[in-house]
């Protein structure tokens, strides 16, 4: 689903000599004595989906709020597009923005509250109808126009704010959770149109969302914040596969986390001692740390193969025994407790419908994978 | 939700609270209307139709000063209406003139009250939360003290030797003491003065409740300060402006007070011609008919302005 899997790759974040579109320096926002962004820097091309995806308070919509000139940084500076954002009022800043509570205005209906943006350009009637129509196609709500916010579901609502902070063809469009109040199906559509309009109209998007599923899906690059800071960016694949930190493995999908010290570093792979895993783990990329440096291995649940045989050839191999199932349809959770007491998740793809030879419960069971199946964290 | 979580034991006082608290339950609402119902009548409809009665009636040096409007004799009942009281005020251009410039007097101090109203809620409405009730508490402080007295001070400060003048002639700005008691610019400082916090009040209830994000979400879309306020303000705080305006206009036609000790013999207002009828001229029919014929010209305007409000101003 994600962007760079479809289409022609774009990716200037990889090419050094690409000038961004959206250049954030050391940005700071302190509210009195809290911090709640703490020295940002950061990088967004043009025709980016950006997803900013942290914790609840971790300082998303501030940050947002910063570029959309709502709040004046404490510290650091913005330039969009070549121009430095520092005292330019909202209303003349290239951003449009979408509130995490829509704000519309409730005494303008439909077509009104869209047709704002426009108004302010002084464009004329007849341009301003045209575009007003045209959006309301794009979002699926022709026939809704004359009415009033407060006739509208939710979800309609939530279009009529996406409708109007694109009409105006912003060269940046700021998205506060904004798919925040839709049940999962309906949430799973608009993630697709976000895309598809985003594709279409050619602007650049930072969305803000706590939602690692959603970030995942739409995004191009996201960046994780914690307490104000921006912690590790990177396409979704490189954030769930390459994590840099504890806090960003644990953040995104579910992690094995195994503690340890590292008794063997070469060029060509590294082995910990883990007792939690009552084994030394074998991971055959090279990490940087130092010898006996105490890190942790990190491996997701899929990574971890699982049979009640002894698998002929496996770098690292431990044993436990079936705890609990939960089977979820198109996957099952195992939790096995190794003998050390350590419980491991472990997800298996329910392949066929009806499987006796399936591990079940109290099933004593080998698990093993090999050196490039995680990951080894440091920090 | 009731009363019944409370109660402890079921004794015999516990099923009689039971009881009440289920009638309360399923009469509550009923009940809720009823009270407010049962007090208009009391002592508005009641009352009201008491001054119909003796507005039809006819004046005689009586106790009271009036003739009853029906007679029961050998079993005959006549029932007499005057209706001469009506024509009296028609055909007299004083009363006329008392009720227009009551409504004009009226008019002018709503639209003045809402002017300087305005920015005073609204900057209350946007000060920090902590100075918000502080802020308030001023608007509401002058109540604390005898509105005569207020309308007294104000005498004090317009009057020819008063506040006013004696600062203005002793900077040199003016050299004749200037005239200010007694003339229609006193009635309207009186009534501006008295009548503020009534369209202060509302239109901070208003203003207070709308979302800052909508303020922000103009100014997103490129709207100035200018246009955010009668783009967006305005418009949402059409309810609070009505509301005031009612507060303000209604009570303002039928003032007596303040035309009575600020205004001069020319202020013919309403409310002064109604108490000389009653207390001067002891004529409590062509009073009563006053009475009755400002409660049409008031009543009949704000039903109209109801009817064409949009029932989701504001929603
Ligand atoms: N105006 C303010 N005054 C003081 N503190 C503020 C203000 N605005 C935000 N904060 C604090 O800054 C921190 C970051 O807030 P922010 O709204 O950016 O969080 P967020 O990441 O968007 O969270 P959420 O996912 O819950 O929306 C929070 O701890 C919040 O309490
Ligand atoms: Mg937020």
């Amino acid at each position: 689903m994600s962007q760079q899997e479809n289409g022609p790759v774009m990716r200037p974040w990889l090419d050094p000599d690409a000038v961004p579109f959206i250049r954030i320096r050391n940005i700071t926002k302190k509210f009195g004595a809290f911090t709640a962004v703490n020295n940002v820097t950061l990088d967004i091309y043009h025709n980016e989906l950006f997803c900013l995806l942290g914790g609840s308070g971790c300082g998303k919509s501030t940050l947002l709020r910063m570029l959309s000139g709502f709040e004046q940084p404490t510290d650091g500076s913005i330039e969009i597009d070549g121009q430095d954002m520092a005292g330019m009022s909202p209303c003349d800043r290239p951003t449009n923005m979408m509130f995490q509570s829509y704000a519309l205005f409730p005494h303008m209906s439909v077509e009104k509250n869209i047709a704002y943006g426009l108004k302010r350009d002084r464009l004329p009637r007849g341009e301003i109808a045209d575009r007003v129509a045209e959006i309301l196609k794009l979002v699926q709500l022709e026939e809704y126009g004359t009415r009033k916010p407060a006739q509208l579901s939710g979800g309609q609502r939530q279009r009529v704010a996406l409708a109007r902070s694109l009409v105006k063809k912003p060269k940046v469009l700021l998205l506060d959770e904004p798919l925040g109040a839709l049940d999962k199906k309906l949430r799973e559509e608009t993630q697709f149109e976000l895309v598809n309009i985003q594709e279409t109209l050619g602007v650049t998007f930072i969305v803000v969302t706590h939602d690692q599923e959603e970030a995942m899906s739409i995004s191009t690059r996201i960046g994780v914040m914690d307490q104000g800071k921006i912690i590790q960016v990177g396409e979704p694949r490189e954030i769930y596969e390459f994590p840099q930190s504890r806090f960003v493995a644990d953040f995104i999908g579910s992690v094995n986390m195994f503690e340890g010290q590292v008794i063997k570093d070469t060029q060509s792979k590294v082995v910990i001692h883990c007792p939690d895993a009552q084994m030394d783990i074998e991971v055959s990329h090279g990490v940087s740390c130092a010898s006996a440096q105490k890190v942790a291995f990190a491996i997701r649940p899929e990574k971890i193969q699982m049979s009640r045989t002894k698998p002929k050839k496996a770098l690292n191999l431990t044993r436990g025994v079936v705890q609990e199932i939960a089977y979820l349809g198109n996957l099952s959770i195992y939790h096995v407790v190794l003998d050390s007491g350590k419980a491991v998740r472990v997800t298996r793809p329910n392949l066929e419908r009806a499987d006796e030879h399936a591990v079940t419960w109290e099933d004593r069971v080998y698990l093993y994978w090999d050196g490039t199946a995680g990951v080894v964290l440091n920090t | 939700m009731s009363m019944q979580a409370h109660i402890a034991e079921p004794g015999r006082a516990g099923k009689w609270v039971r009881t009440v608290s289920g009638w309360f339950a399923g009469r509550g609402r009923t009940l809720v209307i009823a009270i407010p119902m049962l007090w208009l009548l009391l002592f508005f409809l009641v009352p009201f139709l008491v001054v119909g009665k003796i507005s039809l009636s006819e004046a005689a040096i009586a106790r009271p000063p009036y003739l009853p409007i029906w007679n029961f004799e050998d079993g005959i009942l006549t029932l007499s209406l005057n209706l001469g009281n009506f024509q009296f005020l028609a055909e007299d251009s004083l009363y006329f003139n008392a009720y227009v410039q009551s409504l004009q007097i009226a008019f002018f101090s709503t639209i003045l009250a809402l002017l300087i109203g305005y920015p005073m809620a609204y900057v209350i409405a946007r000060a920090p939360a902590r100075l918000r009730n502080l802020l308030l508490m001023l608007v509401i402080l002058p109540f604390w003290t005898s509105f005569l007295l207020r309308i007294y001070a104000w005498i004090g400060i317009l009057k020819t030797n008063g506040v006013i003048n004696n600062i203005l002639l002793s900077l040199g700005i003016i050299h004749e003491p200037l005239v200010m008691m007694q003339t229609n610019f006193a009635v309207y400082v009186g009534i501006v003065y008295t009548y503020l916090p009534f369209m202060i009040l509302p239109l901070y209830s208003t203003l207070v409740k709308l979302d800052e994000s909508l303020f922000e979400a103009a100014a997103d879309l490129g709207a100035r300060p200018l246009t955010i306020f009668l783009s967006v303000t305005l418009p949402l705080s059409v309810p609070g402006i009505i509301a005031g305006s009612m507060l303000v206009f209604i009570p303002v036609v039928g003032e007596f007070v303040t035309p009575e000790l600020l205004g001069g013999p020319d202020t013919l207002m309403i409310g002064r011609q109604l108490w000389t009828e009653f207390f001067a001229n002891r004529d409590w029919p062509v009073a009563s008919a006053v009475a009755i014929v400002m409660l049409i010209v008031l009543v009949l305007p704000v039903m109209l302005l109801q009817r064409t409000q949009p029932d989701e101003a504001g929603g």
